[in-house]
């Protein structure tokens, strides 16, 4: 649908290979390509586009902060479905961040698209 | 299209069973139309030479839908412009239109200096009133308090509201509040509630009219496409001989007759959005520039008392194209 490039400027770590991150070294950036991307660092990406958070499902190290960006035409949210985080209307190419202090299971959607449902896994 | 029905062989007049599904792409769609009670439908290549007589009738208004001020996108950089048309165009009708309805995404993103082009452009308008419902675009930072200043006042709970007019009692109703993860549209228990008593004091023979910016009827729910309590809320319209809901949000027509109430959403004034399924998502749809304009319109509601039957016709902006791109109309009971 469009350039879905993806820049990160800090990330780390892929812990198993199946889970499909890109070949980074140390330095470079590297973006999450699959579901059930798993995250042991301080910060990683989910994407939204095509009226999807991509990866739907992350796990990730408490202490970790999540952004999300909007790849979309579309302006879309970031709304825990417990009220946990809340973003303002993100317009194409904006981003939202929240950092995951606490294990648990995060469930969010997009108050505009609420079709478009995904969840973070904080371990 | 070829589900469309071409007859119905039902005694009074309304197919029961099935529905009426017709999708008119601007400029190859099928023409559907119920005239006394039975359903007909032509090719839009059959349509030249009939918009005039459509025009007549006792009460005549125009739906727009889905300005989006404030977007900006590939799809259609200059969405002020195609809505600037758009009102061109209504104020050129042979008929001056008793009302505007607009039923929602007004703005693109809730902004101030959106909803203050909109007004800007609007003030042009040459039209008795204009009528709004929100969508969800305009309500998105702050559960639609803005919105409500400017275009509730006067409303009830989140922005509903009736009002009559030459005997037709219309319905305001906002299906883009408090949306829960996974849902449709939604109006809420309190919504519901007060459109009961609203309807409760009116004969069935009074025509209703329910505007809302999601589809009430589930067009698509896999895209969001549809209302979660939109069928409980039609449970309270059923006792009237006439009801038709008019809707916006997927940005292009479609139609559906079930039982005594027609279904017709309207096309955007900004941009385009693909059919059901037929993308990836129901983002905007990129079309050359000279094409655009076939796929953005208006839509010019009738009520012509006197033969008893409601004719919906829909414009697309573009500058050739003064006929209608569709038509469809429903019986009308003890107008």
């Amino acid at each position: 649908m469009k350039n879905t490039q993806i820049k990160i400027g800090v990330l780390c770590v892929a812990l198993s290979g199946v889970l499909g991150w890109q070949a980074a070294s140390q330095a470079k950036p590297a973006a999450p390509t699959a579901l059930g991307a798993r995250a042991t660092g301080q910060a990683i990406e989910v994407k939204i586009d095509n009226f999807s958070f991509i990866p739907q499902e992350i796990t990730v190290a408490a202490g970790t902060k999540v952004t999300w960006v909007n790849r979309d035409d579309i302006p879309h949210t970031v709304r825990s479905t417990e009220d946990k985080f809340k973003s303002k209307a993100l317009d194409t190419d904006e981003q939202y961040s929240f950092t995951f202090d606490t294990p648990g299971t995060y469930e969010y959607f997009c108050s505009v698209h609420p079709k478009m449902t995904a969840k973070v896994i904080v371990q | 299209m070829g589900d469309v029905i071409k007859g119905n062989l039902d005694t009074d007049g309304i197919d029961r069973r099935g529905f009426l599904k017709c999708m008119a792409w601007a400029g190859t769609g099928t023409l559907c139309v119920m005239q006394g009670g039975v359903l007909k439908s032509f090719a839009m290549s059959g349509l030249a030479g009939k918009h005039h007589a459509d025009l007549k009738g006792e009460l005549a208004f125009v739906q727009i839908s889905d300005s989006h001020i404030g977007f900006n996108k590939a799809a259609n950089p200059d969405v002020t412009a195609t809505l600037q048309v758009a009102i061109d165009k209504i104020n050129g009708l042979p008929v001056k239109p008793e009302f505007v309805l607009h039923t929602g995404d007004l703005s693109h993103l809730s902004k101030d200096s959106e909803f203050d082009t909109l007004d800007q452009a609007l003030k042009s308008l040459r039209t008795g009133a204009i009528h709004y419902v929100p969508g969800e675009h305009d309500v998105i930072n702050d559960n639609g308090q803005q919105y409500r200043e400017r275009y509730g006042k006067n409303t009830k709970g989140d922005g509903w509201y009736s009002f009559d007019q030459k005997g037709v009692h219309f319905i305001g109703l906002v299906n883009v509040m408090n949306l829960k993860a996974g849902g449709l549209g939604s109006l809420g228990h309190d919504q519901l509630e007060w459109l009961e008593d609203d309807v409760s004091h009116l004969k069935s023979s009074t025509p209703i009219v329910v505007f809302a910016h999601i589809p009430l009827w589930s067009v698509y729910p896999e895209w969001g496409w549809g209302t979660d309590d939109g069928a409980q809320a039609l449970t309270y319209l059923k006792k009237f001989g006439s009801v038709s809901v008019l809707n916006g949000h997927i940005h292009q027509v479609m139609q559906k007759v079930e039982g005594n109430v027609t279904f017709h959403t309207a096309m955007s004034t900004a941009f385009p959005q693909p059919a059901p399924g037929t993308a990836p998502s129901p983002g905007p749809m990129k079309v050359p520039a000279e094409q655009l304009r076939t796929l953005l319109g208006v839509t010019n509601l009738n009520f012509v008392r006197g033969n008893n039957t409601l004719a919906i016709v829909d414009s697309s902006l573009a500058a050739g194209q003064t006929k209608r791109e569709e038509i469809g109309s429903a019986p009308l009971y003890g107008g």
